[in-house]
C-alpha cells in the first residue's frame, strides 16, 4: 500500500500522528510530514485508522501489487 | 487556461429588482433564494446583494474549486462586513490559513487535549443541570446557548476566566449575534436596533471583561498550572512596560475565538435533540448504544473520544438538514473560469451549505432525517467532501469540527443517560430564524425533560417507572 496526504486540505490536527506514529509526523509543523509512504503490510490496520479518523480526510491509500 | 477564452457571464436568477437587488429576500427567506439560484441558473449563478454581484456556486465540482482556491485567488476577509463591529476593528473574521493553524495549536484544538476538554464539557453540563428539577421544560435556544459559552470559554480560554462568567456573559453574546442582520451590506452602523443593541452588548462584554482583568491584577494565579489565557495575555507588556493588551482588544479576541463555535454547536445540540424527539426509533438506537458504553460506569472524558455510530450520524444528519452558516462568502481577487463561466474580479463568490446538502443526486430523498446515511457502505458524507459540507471543506474547513462532535458527543452522554424529554410545542414549529446572518432557532423552542428514575444498563426502551 501506498499513504499519500492531500497538503490542501491537511490542518494539521495530528490524529494521524496519535493513530500510526512510525508513518506519519506533525511534530510542531503545521503539516503532516508522512515518514514512509510504504508502510509493511504489519502496520495496515493503524495505518487505516489515521485516514479514517483524519478529521479532513486528507489521507489516502492506494493498493498497489 | 486557454487565453482567447470568450467571456461568458454566469446566469442571473430572477428578482432583485429593487435597489439593493435580492438583499430583501436574503433577510426574509434565504435558503429559498440559495435553492433559486441552483434551480433556475444551474451551477453558477449570480444574485445581487446590495452593490455586489453574488456568483453562488453549487455541486460538487463548483464548490471543490471554492474550497480549494487559495487566499490570492478567492479572499475571505473581505467578505462578511457585519462581522467587524462584532469583533471590533482590527479584529479578523478569520485569519490566513497559516495563521489559523498556529492558532490551532496554541489554542490546544489538537488531538491531544481533546480528553481534557471531554471532561470540562461534560462537568459544565452536569452543573447546569444539577439546577433542574426532576421534571420542568427549558427553552433550547436559551439552554444550549448559555451552555455553550461555559464550555467554549473553559475550553478555549481557560477554566479561571470561564468561573467568572455567568448568564450575563450569555446573554450579551446573544445580542451580538443578532447583530448580524445582512444590512451590513450596505451599512455595517444602520441605525437600526439590532445594531443597537450588538454595540451595547460589545460594551457590556467589555466591561464584564475589565472587571475580570481588574481582579485578576488584585489576584494573581497563585501557580503557572492556574495560568489561563487571560493570565497570559495580561503579562504581555509593550517596551515601556504598559500592558499590551487592554480589555477592549482582549474582549474582541475572545469574542471572536468563541464566535465560530458558540452558535454553530448550540444550535447543532438543539437540532439534534428535536430530531431525535421527532424520530423514536433513532432516539431508542442511541439511547441503547450510550447504555451500553456506559453500562461499566466508564468516564465521559473517555468515551466521548470513541465511536458512537448512532450519535454521531444523528448530529451529523442534524447538521446537514440545519446547517448552521447557510452561506460561505469569498471576495473573487483576480477574474477567473468556473464550469465555463467567467467570475469578474470584485464579485463576491459563495456557496451554500444548505443548498449542497440537499443535492438530491448526492443525498437521496434529501428531505428527510436518515441518520443510516453515514453507515457504512453509504457513508454519504465521505463519498461526497465537497457537496456534505455543513463544516465548509478544503482550505477553510472548520478547524473546530473535531472538537464540536466531541463536545455533542458528551453533551448528549449526560443529557441522555439521566434524563428524557420530549416536544412540548407541535413538531413543524420548531425552525430557525434567518432574519440574520447568524442563524438561531425561532423562539418559543420548548422541550420537556424528566430524570430518568435508574440508569438502565443496556436496556432496549425506557427505564422501568
Amino acid at each position: 500500500m501506498r499513504v499519500s496526504v492531500d497538503l490542501d486540505l491537511c490542518q494539521g490536527h495530528g490524529v494521524c500522528e496519535s493513530e500510526a506514529p512510525s508513518v506519519f509526523e506533525l511534530g510542531k509543523q503545521a503539516k503532516v510530514t508522512i515518514l514512509e509512504d510504504r508502510p509493511d503490510e504489519g502496520r495496515r490496520t493503524e495505518v487505516e485508522a489515521a485516514v479514517r479518523f483524519c478529521p479532513t480526510s486528507a489521507l489516502h491509500i492506494t493498493e498497489e501489487e | 487556461m486557454s487565453i482567447a477564452v470568450e467571456r461568458r457571464e454566469p446566469p442571473r436568477v430572477s428578482g432583485g429588482e429593487e435597489e439593493n437587488g435580492h438583499l430583501g429576500e436574503l433577510r426574509v427567506d434565504p435558503i429559498k433564494l440559495l435553492e433559486r439560484v441552483r434551480s433556475e441558473c444551474g451551477d453558477v449563478g449570480v444574485f445581487r446583494l446590495a452593490d455586489r454581484d453574488v456568483v453562488l456556486l453549487s455541486g460538487a465540482e463548483a464548490n471543490e474549486f471554492f474550497f480549494r482556491a487559495p487566499e490570492e485567488v478567492l479572499d475571505q476577509a473581505e467578505a462578511y462586513p457585519f462581522m467587524t463591529p462584532v469583533f471590533g476593528e482590527g479584529v479578523v473574521f478569520d485569519a490566513p490559513p497559516e495563521r489559523r493553524r498556529e492558532m490551532l495549536h496554541n489554542q490546544a484544538l489538537r488531538d491531544k487535549f481533546m480528553r481534557g476538554h471531554a471532561a470540562t464539557i461534560a462537568d459544565e453540563v452536569e452543573a447546569m443541570v444539577a439546577g433542574w428539577d426532576d421534571e420542568g421544560q427549558i427553552d433550547l435556544l436559551d439552554w444550549f446557548a448559555e451552555l455553550t459559552i461555559y464550555t467554549s470559554s473553559a475550553c478555549l480560554i481557560g477554566k479561571r476566566f470561564r468561573n467568572e462568567l455567568d448568564k450575563r456573559f450569555a446573554e450579551l453574546y446573544h445580542d451580538l449575534e443578532q447583530g448580524t442582520d445582512a444590512i451590513a451590506y450596505v451599512d455595517p452602523y444602520a441605525p437600526i436596533e439590532s445594531f443597537r443593541r450588538r454595540d451595547a452588548a460589545r460594551r457590556g462584554l467589555v466591561e464584564l471583561v475589565e472587571g475580570i482583568m481588574k481582579k485578576r491584577a488584585a489576584t494573581p494565579p497563585s501557580d503557572d498550572e492556574d495560568r489561563d489565557l487571560l493570565d497570559v495575555l495580561m503579562s504581555v507588556s509593550n517596551e515601556d512596560g504598559s500592558p499590551r493588551f487592554l480589555a477592549d482588544e482582549v474582549t474582541g479576541m475572545f469574542i471572536s475565538m468563541m464566535f465560530a463555535g458558540h452558535h454553530t454547536t448550540s444550535g447543532t445540540a438543539a437540532w439534534t435533540l428535536i430530531e431525535l424527539l421527532r424520530h423514536p426509533a433513532e432516539l431508542r438506537a442511541v439511547d441503547d448504544e450510550l447504555a451500553e458504553l456506559y453500562a461499566g460506569g466508564a468516564e465521559v472524558s473517555y468515551q466521548a473520544l470513541r465511536e458512537m455510530p448512532h450519535l454521531e450520524s444523528a448530529v451529523k444528519e442534524a447538521l446537514r438538514l440545519h446547517p448552521p452558516l447557510i452561506l460561505l462568502l469569498r471576495v473573487a481577487k483576480e477574474d477567473i473560469e468556473v464550469d465555463g463561466f467567467t467570475i469578474t474580479a470584485g464579485q463576491m463568490v459563495g456557496t451554500s451549505p444548505a443548498v449542497s446538502n440537499r443535492i438530491a443526486e448526492d443525498f437521496p430523498d434529501p428531505d428527510s432525517f436518515q441518520p443510516e446515511r453515514y453507515i457504512q457502505p453509504r457513508e454519504e458524507d465521505r463519498s461526497n467532501p465537497w457537496t456534505w459540507i455543513p463544516f465548509g471543506a478544503g482550505r477553510h474547513r472548520c478547524v473546530g469540527a473535531a472538537f464540536s462532535m466531541m463536545q455533542l458527543k458528551a453533551i448528549f452522554s449526560v443529557l441522555l443517560l439521566d434524563w428524557e424529554f420530549e416536544l412540548a410545542q407541535p413538531s413543524e414549529t420548531y425552525r430557525n430564524d434567518h432574519s440574520k446572518m447568524v442563524v438561531q432557532l425561532q423562539q418559543p423552542c420548548v422541550v420537556r425533560y424528566r430524570r430518568k428514575s435508574a440508569r438502565t444498563p443496556a436496556a432496549s426502551g425506557r427505564p422501568a417507572p
